[in-house]
């Protein structure tokens, strides 16, 4: 994807304002507050809730609903494919997918540092605009709060998700069985490993970007094809595949095994983690999920997420032997357990 | 993915697994110097794949395992100066010190960087130039260049804020620390290939004919191990003690020349405690006089103490290869990676930590 400002490809230039940068008095709730979301926040993500303007959305459901809440502190807020706006989007559209939701609104929460720049606090309002439209899911509600230089970051959010169950959704991590079999919806690492690509002191040149993306619409049509035989999904953001797959063991109180040839991961993600010294199944993701689905509806399963990503894989099954723990076969037969992450995964001296 | 694909073949490590079961009559114990080597034999779930009549043991080739507590205790006490900043290696932040980690000393508000080379560090330095940045220089011969090469840098390009923590460690004085040991149960190594692509391995001969031990060079992907393991078996079951180089696509024998004439501009040799061991004659490296103004120790006017090391943690046992992870009565108890009480039990090459996920691959069933 090109690096191009995101307002230079949607043509969407920072609109006059009096400041180049956020100061303390855009927060206040006064003149400069309103004048921020008149221009900046109401008129780009602009549709008939949001327009209202209240303290709240007001909406109507029937039946069951999931709910999600999550809050982005990523460094840096630009990275190589996306920036923290997107990704504030995206990762709650995805919470609500995985729960077999079809997500329908969000709130929007900034918490801005004093002293961001104006403009890129435009890029990463037009970031919200370009994933909450390719989402489909708008955002009706939402705060901007601005903190001292120093207390803060450049810029934090908070998004929050509200989705319809989806009618076919029963997702339980109880309900996986042995026997069943696990899928992933594309190639491993991207994201972790763009970051790390462009965070102070490891900068390296690579063309790796991140993967940030919405995931409902390939969960909906595998609800829609194998209903109640989806029985567990989620998206391996921080701790990576091998965090989920350990949640997966513990909660179902099953064994989980994976093969390592069957992990779909790019050459140049795998040579990154190679030199960085990082295990890219420990490595966050943000556009990829895991699928748990019946034995007999895994190549349905797949051949669907691959209509999304030709990458999509069946990485393994999960078992009644060794319940409670993650077995990986090595490339060269050997096997190993894949535990879960003491702590951040430090990078090894040599 | 070229160079590395090629040594990750299961036909391959099929092939030599059996080529290693057909020549391997008696009981064998090998020892794998390197915590890459380790890190990579558990990884990829060698241990298990091996003869029974083969145990491979742990050396002490872990830089985060060896490197004693007062000199973390050192770098804990510098991070928190103020006006500093402390870069390091990632894995050495864990690694407990007497009382706190580096890691904890950066939640306390301490500005303690990772960075993946030393001239990195130099960089920030420039940037900082109304800041102290120290370098936490830990390694055996295969780090020593760079960190030598910093120093050199920031010599050549005046940065007066820049000065090295040295805490280098030598392989072959460790070997044969070990070898002299009475109680050793070491038959052969496998020596670290990565110090070898510095070093060579003319040092190795001496040791292979005094102690009548195979010695072979060897690489960290599983055909290299598989490869290294068989080369030492044969010698072995064929009586011979000679060095030999599996690891020939990076290694020659003179190693590389440069990087030795940078580490000789910068460092001399000294005697050098390694935790859990304890004091090894001259199997170190500190910054010579030369380059005194680049050495933080003398920069900062640190003194140089005894450690007081947790009791409780058998790491020199371990170290040596007298003792396996299982024998501790912590391990995986009150030892584990979240909580180590020692440093075997931290960096993901440190034999304690291999073992604490071994172990419980060993419980399954095969």
């Amino acid at each position: 994807m090109s690096q191009q400002k995101l307002s230079i490809r949607l043509n969407c230039p920072l609109p006059k304002l009096d400041f180049d940068v956020i100061t303390l008095g855009h927060g206040s709730g006064g003149v400069l507050t309103h004048r921020l979301l008149d221009t900046g926040v109401f008129n780009v993500l602009k549709n008939d809730l949001l327009n209202e303007q209240h303290d709240g959305a007001v909406l109507n459901f029937n039946g069951p609903v999931a709910f999600t809440t999550d809050s982005y502190v990523i460094t840096p807020i630009f990275f190589p494919g996306g920036n923290i706006g997107e990704l504030a989007v995206n990762g709650s559209v995805n919470d609500l997918a995985m729960c077999g939701a079809i997500p329908q609104y969000l709130s929007l929460s900034f918490i801005l540092e004093e002293g961001l720049r104006m403009d890129e606090f435009w890029e990463v309002l037009l970031g919200i605009k370009k994933a909450s439209e390719e989402a489909g899911v708008p955002i009706v509600t939402g705060d901007t709060k601005v903190v001292d230089k120093g207390k803060g970051d450049k810029v934090f959010i908070n998004t929050t998700g509200l989705g319809r169950l989806h009618p076919k959704a029963n997702i339980h991590a109880n309900r996986v069985k042995p026997g069943d079999k696990i899928l992933v919806s594309g190639p491993v690492a991207q994201h972790g490993v763009a970051i790390l690509s462009v965070r102070q002191g490891l900068e390296f040149e690579t063309t790796i970007t991140s993967d940030t993306k919405p995931l409902h619409q390939p969960v909906l049509k595998l609800l829609d094809a194998l209903g109640e035989d989806v029985k567990f999904l989620r998206d391996p953001t921080r701790g990576g595949v091998a965090t989920v797959l350990n949640e997966l063991a513990t909660q179902s109180g099953h064994g989980v095994e994976i093969i390592q040839k069957e992990i779909p991961i790019s050459e140049q993600v795998e040579g990154a983690c190679e030199m960085l010294g990082l295990d890219p199944l420990y490595v966050a993701n943000e556009g990829i999920f895991l699928a748990i689905v019946s034995e007999s509806k895994a190549a349905p399963a797949l051949h669907i997420l691959r209509n999304f990503d030709p990458l999509a894989s069946i990485i393994g099954e999960v078992t009644h032997d060794h319940p409670r723990q993650v077995l990986q076969h090595s490339r060269i037969g050997g096997r190993r357990i894949v535990s879960m992450l003491p702590g951040e995964q430090l990078p090894r001296i040599c | 993915m070229k160079y590395l694909s090629e040594y990750r073949d299961a036909a391959l490590a099929q092939e030599l697994l059996k080529e290693i079961k057909a020549i391997v009559t008696k009981p064998w114990t090998l020892m794998e110097v390197c915590g890459g080597q380790t890190h990579s034999l558990v990884k990829n779930g060698i241990l298990k794949m091996l003869p029974e009549q083969i145990t491979m043991v742990h050396g002490p080739g872990c830089p985060v395992c060896v490197t004693p507590i007062h000199i973390i205790d050192e770098a804990i006490e510098l991070s928190q100066k103020p006006h500093m900043i402390m870069c390091s290696f990632g894995d050495m932040l864990r690694v407990p010190g007497t009382k706190i980690s580096l890691l904890e000393a950066k939640a306390n508000g301490a500005d303690v960087r990772i960075v993946y080379s030393p001239l990195e560090a130099v960089k920030i330095a420039q940037e900082n130039p109304d800041r102290e940045v120290v370098f936490f220089a830990v390694g055996f011969e295969t780090t020593a260049p760079a960190n030598a090469l910093s120093v050199v840098q920031a010599a050549k390009q005046n940065v007066k804020n820049y000065s090295i923590l040295a805490s280098h460690v030598l392989v072959p004085p460790a070997m044969e620390a070990i070898l002299s040991d009475p109680e050793t149960t070491v038959n052969a190594f496998l020596a670290a290939g990565h110090v070898c692509t510095i070093m060579g391995y003319n040092e190795y001969d001496p040791i292979a004919e005094k102690y009548k031990v195979p010695i072979v060079v060897t690489g960290f992907e599983p055909i290299d191990l598989l490869q290294g393991i068989y080369m030492a078996v044969k010698q072995l079951e064929n009586g011979e003690a000679k060095v030999e180089n599996q690891y020939i696509r990076y290694v020659q024998r003179e190693g590389n020349i440069r990087a030795q004439q940078t580490i000789d501009e910068v460092f001399a040799v000294s005697d050098r405690e390694w935790r859990g061991i304890g004091t090894i004659p001259k199997s170190g490296w500190e910054v010579n006089e030369a380059y005194r103004k680049f050495d933080a120790r003398r920069k900062f006017n640190l003194v140089e103490e005894i450690s007081e090391d947790n009791t409780t943690c058998i790491a020199g046992e371990i170290m040596k290869g007298k003792k396996k992870p299982f024998d501790c009565p912590h391990f995986g108890k009150d030892c584990t990676p979240e909580r180590p009480l020692g440093s075997p039990m931290v960096s993901s090459e440190g034999a304690c930590a291999a073992y604490y996920h071994f172990s419980q691959a060993e419980a399954l069933p095969s």
